[in-house]
């Protein structure tokens, strides 16, 4: 037998200093040791920040002269300047900048969120079938995705302008339109517009994710299906559907969230001109441009409360769900 | 999958595909059209650039007021930065979280989601407050502290799916071996991992890339900007004039290099997305 | 040196959830080669992760070499383990494979070097040392494993079911394989875990063999240890009796009638049929199971043994031996017997067997067998 694999030899062996915890707890112990420098990363880039734009929403502090920062309690949100039961609304809550805001947010979300969805769904179904050239297709859907929201905003810009733009110049020709339209500009047309630019950017990222879904179900059903003679119509509604539920459902609730904070397109293509203004909009001119920072710092507390209590209803239903389901 | 297809549902296939594509597709053809515009070209809305000229990206890259190449170089500095950080940070957090069960595991993961949903607004005044207190308002650099706000999350969540489907064993054998945490991640899931790193990568990369809000508020020295709010800003000779040419030359030139990555990678971008929402 | 000892051990995952091992106290002498087998449940491979520091125990103390290791790092302990998948690590070659722990503990290059040819050449890996696991067969996966244990120089080798993921012609030639190894290596222990009976009992010095399910709770994890052949000719219980063996021991159901010392005296079947056992303890009348081998059971109208008459319901020829289902009356399940050469009946053929006192096992009511008053020959 070799002689360098004799087995009676020791190997080294921990002294009288060998933990007295369980092997779980040590690696419980060296779990956090690893998490700590993310955690307290984390925490120093984004609790910090947090706490102190609360705190700063309860004073009156300004940009232009920050020494003279008081505490001033509530005031921000419903003293006499307030953001809420302002006295000086005096045609109502919804006609006050803070109100439009909370409005166009809203429209916005809603109608960004359900046509990408529904554009979505559609293009997944598309690239879901087997046609030459898919590859091709599935790539050139994902070119809006690459594009910076910015340069979107631009290109998209540039298109709808109202005397040298590409859309106009097709729908006056097309005979649609008389006159071309302010797109960007006109309060009646301006915030659809957005929505429509961040449905074009946005549908490609809800369909990849639907495609995925769709592509995980289970072939059998659809041939037993199609061997049963059922239409197209009726599988998709009584089969796909239910099946890719779920993931429809993380992907819309996550967009929407998401939705709720949307700032880039509005500035870039609006010029946050004030019937367009989210609700971001509003905190940032507020902010930077009239330096209320305390005023601003409500405003965006507001908007962090609303988009935090759904995330957590969100994650409540989400983890009861998951306990339904396991075995 | 159907093997036969009736005529009308193969046109109408091919159609919707067409359609597809040219809608996804047209937009950035126009832009890199107009790009190539000058002068009164500019006025007229057809695809195809009359006189095409590269004289808007000579005009770009060699203007002294708006240096746009400087601008190149903030942006891909600082994105490279968050990247990085966030990939250091990320993949031992991913380990803790994706291979240690503890007491808390899952409430810490949706609690580190949630940060990544914050709206940027939220935290201005205070990240404002942080960025002057450390000296490092109006500079580029000073970027990183807010994009870490959301591709730090991104980063664990994405790697912490992807850390759990490597096999038990062979993290066993390597305890067997001797390997502490450390080891086990850098010399035993590192190469496993790589292709998960270069995906999440990829999309903090890209999202640093096209942060503007952060960006807009927090750099205003010319020098330092980064690129979304130097598009945004490109301006003209007077207050009326809007360079469009000029823009979309900066758009093209910013967007060709991230079209290009995204084609590359298309399958990895995708099962990352999809490893953070579908299975996560 | 290389001993194991696990003293009144216990676990359970969390508290409020059952015991999965209860009460192990098992001895692994220095040297030993021995073997964990078990239904599925039974905790074998629990127990074997135990030695190795990957689970926890919850009560209970596992010594190796004299010394308490419970809270010890799988590292610090002297042990390597053979994983059932190999758990190769997949981006390093055959000798980065093998190296990698030494590598870890920061041996000396050139010691490493050598121990891994030594290594290579014991398990004819050499020619392979450079490549990588996935050009690598099943069976080469496997030795690569084994090498990298061996490098360790550990005191204790465990073993996964190591050949679960082979074929059976590659099975039996790793099993031979795997007994040079254990006589090569000297001192080191090796604990080995199967379902697999058959590779229990030809390799073991030692079997442990575990209950699974409700026998767990009721008489602790661990049915019997001992040498092969005691387990299989003074099996302990009918759990034992019936695990251990292939084709299982016949049991028929009896009644006592008579217990003194050097045996007894049941009814079975209507007749009366002494066995070599001592069921004192027992009452008369109990209910008790007989138990007998196949291959103890002999065909024959006439010789030693109580005759039992019976017709032939089926035969299985295997050519060296063959298998007879017979039907020995109402109330009792089929017998098997086996025969040497190939059997001459027909199916509905009557014989007598013949059942040998001292080839008998008798087991009471919970299962529990009667000590033996005559040994069978080993």
């Amino acid at each position: 037998m070799p002689r360098s694999l004799r087995t009676d030899r020791m190997t080294p062996l921990a002294g009288p200093r060998a933990s007295r915890r369980p092997l779980s707890a040590q690696r419980s112990r060296a779990a956090w040791l690893l998490l700590a420098p993310m955690l307290v990363t984390l925490a120093a880039v984004a609790l910090w920040p947090l706490a102190r734009t609360i705190w700063f929403s309860f004073t009156n502090a300004d940009l232009n002269d920050l020494d003279a920062t008081r505490f001033v309690g509530l005031d921000n949100y419903f003293g006499e300047l307030g953001l809420f039961l302002n006295p000086n609304d005096t045609e109502g809550f919804w006609a006050s900048d803070w109100g439009i805001a909370i409005a166009n947010t809203l429209k916005f979300a809603l109608a960004s969120v359900l046509l990408e969805t529904l554009f979505g769904l559609g293009v997944a179904l598309l690239l879901n079938q087997e046609f030459k050239g898919r590859a091709l297709v599935r790539a050139a859907v994902l070119v809006p995705w690459a594009i910076p929201t910015i340069v979107s905003a631009k290109m998209w810009g540039w298109m709808l302008h109202d005397q040298f733009g590409a859309i106009n110049h097709l729908l006056l020709t097309a005979g649609l339109i008389q006159q071309p339209i302010a797109w960007t500009a006109d309060p009646a047309y301006a915030l659809w517009t957005v929505v429509a630019v961040d449905v074009w950017k946005t549908t490609p990222f809800m369909a990849l994710l639907i495609l995925a879904a769709l592509q995980t179900l289970p072939k059998d059903c659809y041939e037993a299906a199609r061997v049963d003679g059922v239409h197209p119509l009726r599988v998709f509604w009584y089969v796909t559907l239910p099946l890719i539920r779920p993931a429809l459902v993380v992907a819309v609730v996550f967009r929407l969230l998401d939705a709720l904070r949307v700032f880039d397109l509005i500035y870039v293509l609006t010029s946050n001109d004030a019937s367009t203004i989210s609700m971001s909009g509003f905190v940032r001119r507020e902010m930077v441009e009239h330096g209320y920072m305390g005023y601003g710092s409500a405003a965006s507390t507001v908007l962090f409360l609303v988009i935090g209590l759904a995330t957590v209803l969100v994650m409540r239903l989400a983890r009861d769900r998951r306990l339904e389901d396991a075995p | 999958m159907s093997t036969q297809r009736s005529r009308a549902a193969s046109a109408a296939i091919y159609g919707l595909a067409a359609l597809v594509t040219l809608v996804s597709v047209y937009p950035f053809l126009y832009a890199l059209s107009t790009s190539l515009k000058t002068g009164s070209a500019l006025f007229d809305p057809s695809l195809w650039p009359s006189g095409a000229s590269l004289r808007n990206y000579a005009s770009l890259l060699s203007d002294g007021e708006q240096p746009f190449p400087r601008h190149v170089l903030n942006s891909i500095g600082v994105s490279v930065a968050v990247v990085a950080l966030s990939l250091a940070l990320g993949v031992t957090a991913a380990y803790a979280l994706g291979r240690v069960s503890f007491k808390g595991r899952g409430l810490l993961l949706g609690t580190i989601l949630a940060v990544s949903m914050f709206p940027q607004v939220a935290v201005l005044a205070g990240m404002f407050e942080l960025i002057r207190a450390l000296g490092l308002y109006n500079r580029a650099a000073g970027l990183v502290l807010p994009y870490l706000i959301f591709t730090l999350p991104f980063t664990v969540w994405v790697l912490t799916t992807f850390m759990k489907q490597l096999p038990k064993e062979l993290e066993e054998a390597a305890i067997m071996d001797g390997c502490g945490p450390l080891r086990i991640i850098g010399q035993v899931f590192m190469p496993l991992l790589w292709p998960a790193l270069v995906s999440t990568g990829l999309l903090a990369f890209i999202a640093a890339w096209n942060e503007f809000l952060f960006a807009l508020t927090f750099v205003l020295d010319n020098d330092e900007r980064t690129v979304p709010v130097s598009i945004s800003l490109i301006s003209g000779a007077s207050l009326y004039d809007i360079p469009w040419g000029k823009i979309m030359a900066a758009s093209v030139l910013v967007t060709l290099p991230l079209i290009a990555l995204v084609l590359v990678f298309q399958r990895k971008i995708v099962s990352g997305l999809t490893a953070g929402a579908v299975k996560g | 040196m290389a001993r194991i000892d696990f003293r009144q051990v216990r676990k359970r995952y969390a508290p409020g959830l059952p015991l999965v091992i209860k009460d192990a106290d098992i001895e692994v002498g220095s040297g030993e080669f021995c073997v964990f087998v078990g239904p599925s449940g039974c905790g074998k491979s629990t127990l074997l992760r135990m030695v190795a520091g990957l689970e926890d125990i919850t009560s209970g103390d596992l010594l190796i070499g004299g010394q308490r290791v419970n809270d010890l790092p799988p590292a610090k302990r002297g042990v390597a383990m053979v994983f059932q998948s190999y758990a190769l690590y997949p981006h390093m070659t055959v000798a980065e494979n093998m190296a990698f722990g030494l590598r870890t503990l920061g041996a000396d290059k050139a010691a490493i070097e050598r121990k891994v040819r030594a290594a290579a050449e014991m398990l004819q890996l050499t020619p392979l040392l450079e490549r990588l696991p996935k050009a690598l067969s099943g069976g080469q996966r496997q030795r690569v494993a084994i090498g990298r244990a061996i490098v360790k120089e550990p005191r204790v080798f465990l073993f996964d079911e190591p050949l679960s993921n082979l074929d059976a012609a590659l099975r039996a030639q790793t099993r031979l394989e795997i007994a040079r190894l254990h006589r090569d290596l000297g001192s080191a222990s090796m604990v080995y875990v199967t379902h697999d009976q058959v590779e229990a009992m030809t390799l073991a010095d030692k079997i442990v063999l575990l209950h699974a399910g409700p026998l767990i709770e009721e008489r602790g994890s661990v049915a019997q240890a001992g040498p092969p052949m005691a387990l299989y000719h003074r099996p302990a219980s009918r759990f034992v009796a019936e695990f251990i063996g292939s084709p299982r021991m016949n049991m028929l159901p009896a009644r006592l009638l008579d217990a003194q010392a050097g045996h007894a005296e049941v009814e079975l079947a209507g007749q009366r049929v002494r066995v070599a056992v001592d069921a004192r303890h027992l009452e008369r009348q109990a209910d008790v199971q007989v138990g007998v081998r196949p291959e103890h059971v002999v065909v024959a109208d006439e010789g030693e043994g109580a005759p039992l008459p019976a017709s032939l319901l089926h035969v299985e020829r295997l050519g060296d031996t063959s298998l007879l289902y017979v039907d020995a009356g109402p109330g009792l399940d089929a017998l098997t017997v086996r025969v040497e050469g190939a059997a001459a009946r027909a199916p509905g053929a009557r014989l007598t067997l013949r059942l040998r006192a001292e080839r008998l096992h008798l087991f009471d009511a919970a299962g529990l067998a009667c000590r033996r008053t005559v040994e069978l020959p080993t």
